[in-house]
């Protein structure tokens, strides 16, 4: 049954939405269709002169192989701060629902982190795992690793995703401890009754309960991984070591504002604008379609 | 052309609409002077002698008004002028760091040539009188200052006498060649030391001002004076050589990695470092925190290298004059600049930061204070700048996309450094991408 709500004056709905759509023009069209008119031309650091190259900047990044890799790098990234983010708290939800003694404390506790700005999230994992005097860093070397992400690709991949997750599991258990609070207690109880194992009772209820929660903190992750890390990568590798923490956000961010080259930054943000209407045209047709609501 | 950047535009000019909304309030307030803006980059203790600076030059005139305004790191405050810049309002002077210097020349519709302010506010311009390895970094290649040099400083060699002592090593005689390194930093570790040597700013000192050192091209075109259309050198032999060298040194565990800048300064003030070599402008730290008996000495090279060693040369910033200005307030800067390079105030600025004099006869000043005999080794930067006239291949750097070509080159040493890259192949790499950054630099010019 659809709720419908009668405006009796017809402006009325229109001066209603009007702040948003202010709001989304001035922050979001406006800035976008900047961005698509820069692409496509050359200018000099101080703006005195410009000239139209059309497909030029766009040419020069998929020459380049730091661009290409980039986007691998940005897939591997926002897969597993997506994957190790929604697993972790889920367990974690899961486990905190059931509690019964101290839950509030559990919970204050976990969801403290999501009060911590990234680039302070950045800083804290910066020191614990700060080749030397860090505390991880110390403990590996007891154990014999090699460890100094600032030279190691890979170990600083490792950091910026723990860094990065950490930052959004508070997030996550959140919105899926609401989400299990709201299944039916009845609905578990009776399929206990009927002889299924904890596993089972998650895999076949819970988890088809959860699904519209689930997907819509799928998007938001996905979208989290791709942009709003930019401040733990920058204050803990800086995209370094050798680009292999370079997320394509960064790489936007460098070229246009350390390297002062506004037409290639601007070309890829036009992709990468593509690139996440595209993801979310996926998402929304492809994946909600499992999603019982 | 000219209706892009708007939005770059806005953002900056709300930027820079509220420092000089803010600014613009008080001064109103105060006097009738007229308002000289200075966004800087200098922080902690520097930017305390700017000030210093600041309020001298206030008080001894009562017709401007200049105003310092810390603006970040160096990226970070060029970025601000130049969006202040598209929003009409830019700052009258700006510091930018060495390596903005080709993206500034580049610039010209945006820029005041100093030199050409000084004529026009009758100021008397002789570049005879400067220290030409200073000022010939920011200079057309007839000798025409286009910025003024601010805080210049060039690479030195800093040592812990008493690692040297432990080491059964003459603490007054540090190493003067490469090829007295080796045996050195073998005794050092064998005394125990776990970091016989490492490198601050390893482009500027390890490729940069190497090549200067040892008289060859780290560019053609005389390291980019002559033209944008340079290409890299820095993948000769000679180069290979010595990246080779340090990269069998980390393996061996005589020499230390400790990051692109200058994070590793706490390493040698802690004296787990012997060898440490960084920016003559580090002396204060050294002095304040290390506590131990330490030397200053020149960078080493290579004594089988013909012309070896030729001059060293400087990194740091210097202060560009932004265009678009009434002409009443460029008179106001052309008359900061010349209290800037009076003998008097020089001498202070090269005492108090480490950073070098820009005329001779503030060097001379100096020593006849008898600051350097009183404080040995702060005159080894002055000595090693001026070992000989400056030849085309160390004058300096004048590359585009230059802040890109050292990150490349970081990069690439620090492949080789992981050992994922010989020096061959990683140096040869770094070139390659940086021509390509320097071909884009020069598409970009001709057009404009």
């Amino acid at each position: 049954m659809e709720k419908r709500v009668v405006f009796h004056n017809r402006f009325l709905p229109y001066l209603l939405v009007a702040p948003q759509i202010a709001i989304t023009v001035i922050f979001f069209f406006w800035p976008a269709s900047q961005a698509v008119v820069q692409s496509v031309l050359r200018e000099d650091a101080f703006g005195t002169s410009s000239y139209f190259v059309g497909m030029e900047n766009f040419a020069a990044l998929f020459e380049d192989d730091y661009y290409l890799n980039s986007f691998k790098i940005t897939a591997l990234f926002s897969t597993l701060v997506t994957t190790l983010g929604l697993g972790i708290s889920l367990v974690l939800a899961v486990t905190a629902d059931r509690l019964i003694r101290g839950a509030t404390i559990y919970k204050t506790l976990l969801i403290w982190p999501y009060a911590v700005a990234p680039a302070v999230a950045g800083a804290l994992w910066g020191f614990v795992f700060l080749p030397g005097p860090g505390v991880f860093a110390w403990l590996l070397a007891q154990m014999g690793v090699d460890w100094n992400f600032h030279l190691n690709g890979g170990q600083a991949m490792f950091v910026v995703v723990v860094a990065a997750t950490w930052k959004q599991i508070s997030y996550n258990f959140l919105f899926f401890l609401a989400g299990l609070q709201a299944i039916p207690k009845s609905l578990i109880e009776a399929a206990a009754i009927d002889g299924a194992k904890p596993f089972r009772r998650f895999w076949t209820i819970i988890l088809p309960m959860l699904s519209p929660t689930l997907f819509f903190l799928i998007v938001v992750n996905v979208v989290y991984a791709f942009f709003e890390t930019f401040g733990v990568i920058h204050s803990l590798t800086r995209g370094g070591p050798a680009k292999s923490t370079e997320i394509l956000v960064y790489k936007v961010w460098y070229d246009g504002f350390e390297a002062q080259d506004l037409g290639g930054s601007a070309a890829q943000s036009v992709i990468l604008m593509a690139i996440v209407i595209g993801l979310t045209v996926i998402q929304f047709r492809y994946i909600e379609r499992k999603v019982h609501y | 052309m000219k209706s892009t950047g708007k939005l770059a535009r806005l953002a900056l000019a709300l930027l820079a609409g509220t420092a000089v909304a803010v600014t613009g309030l008080t001064a109103q307030a105060q006097e009738n002077r007229i308002e000289i803006q200075w966004w800087h980059a200098m922080t902690g203790a520097l930017n305390e002698r700017v000030n210093e600076i600041v309020a001298g030059f206030n008080k001894g005139q009562d017709k401007y008004k200049l105003v310092a305004v810390n603006k970040g790191s160096y990226p970070e405050t060029l970025t601000a002028a130049m969006a202040a810049f598209r929003a009409g309002k830019g700052p009258h002077i700006v510091q930018v760091f060495e390596v903005g210097t080709g993206t500034m020349m580049a610039s010209r519709a945006a820029i005041k040539p100093v030199y050409q302010l000084m004529q026009e506010n009758g100021y008397k311009f002789d570049p005879g009188s400067y220290i030409s390895a200073v000022t010939g970094y920011y200079s057309t290649s007839d000798g025409k200052m286009l910025s003024f040099p601010f805080n210049s400083s060039t690479p030195v060699m800093y040592y812990n006498k008493d690692a040297f002592q432990k080491a059964g090593l003459d603490p007054n005689k540090p190493p003067k060649t490469w090829q007295e390194f080796e045996p050195m930093l073998k005794k050092l570790k064998a005394s125990g030391s776990t970091c016989p040597f490492q490198s601050n700013w390893q482009t500027w000192v390890q490729l940069e001002n190497f090549s200067a050192l040892h008289n060859v091209p780290f560019s053609t075109k005389a390291n980019g004076f002559d033209g944008f259309d340079t290409e890299l050198k820095f993948n000769s032999p000679l180069h290979v050589r010595h990246i080779t060298n340090l990269a069998n040194w980390m393996k061996e565990g005589l020499m230390v990695y400790g990051g692109r800048k200058n994070e590793a300064n706490a390493k040698f003030v802690s004296g787990e470092c012997a060898i440490h070599m960084e920016s003559s402008a580090g002396y204060a730290t050294f002095a304040r925190g290390a506590k131990f008996k330490w030397g200053i000495s020149m960078l080493p090279y290579y004594s089988d290298v013909q012309g070896a060693p030729q001059n060293s040369i400087i990194g740091g910033a210097s202060l560009w004059v932004l265009g678009k200005h009434k002409a009443e307030d460029y008179k106001g800067v052309a008359q900061f600049f010349d209290y800037l390079a009076s003998t008097e105030n020089q001498v202070w600025w090269h005492k108090n930061t480490g950073y070098l004099p820009i005329t001779p006869m503030s060097y001379e000043a100096t020593k006849q204070q008898g600051f350097y005999a009183a404080n040995p080794g702060t005159d080894t930067s002055v000595q090693q700048m001026m070992l000989k006239t400056p030849t085309p291949n160390s004058k300096g750097l004048r590359l585009g996309n230059f802040v890109q070509i050292r990150d490349v080159m970081d990069e690439e040493l620090e492949a080789v450094w992981s050992g994922k890259k010989s020096p061959k192949e990683a140096l040869d790499a770094a070139v390659e991408r940086g021509n390509r950054l320097l071909r884009q630099f020069e598409r970009d010019t001709k057009r404009s």
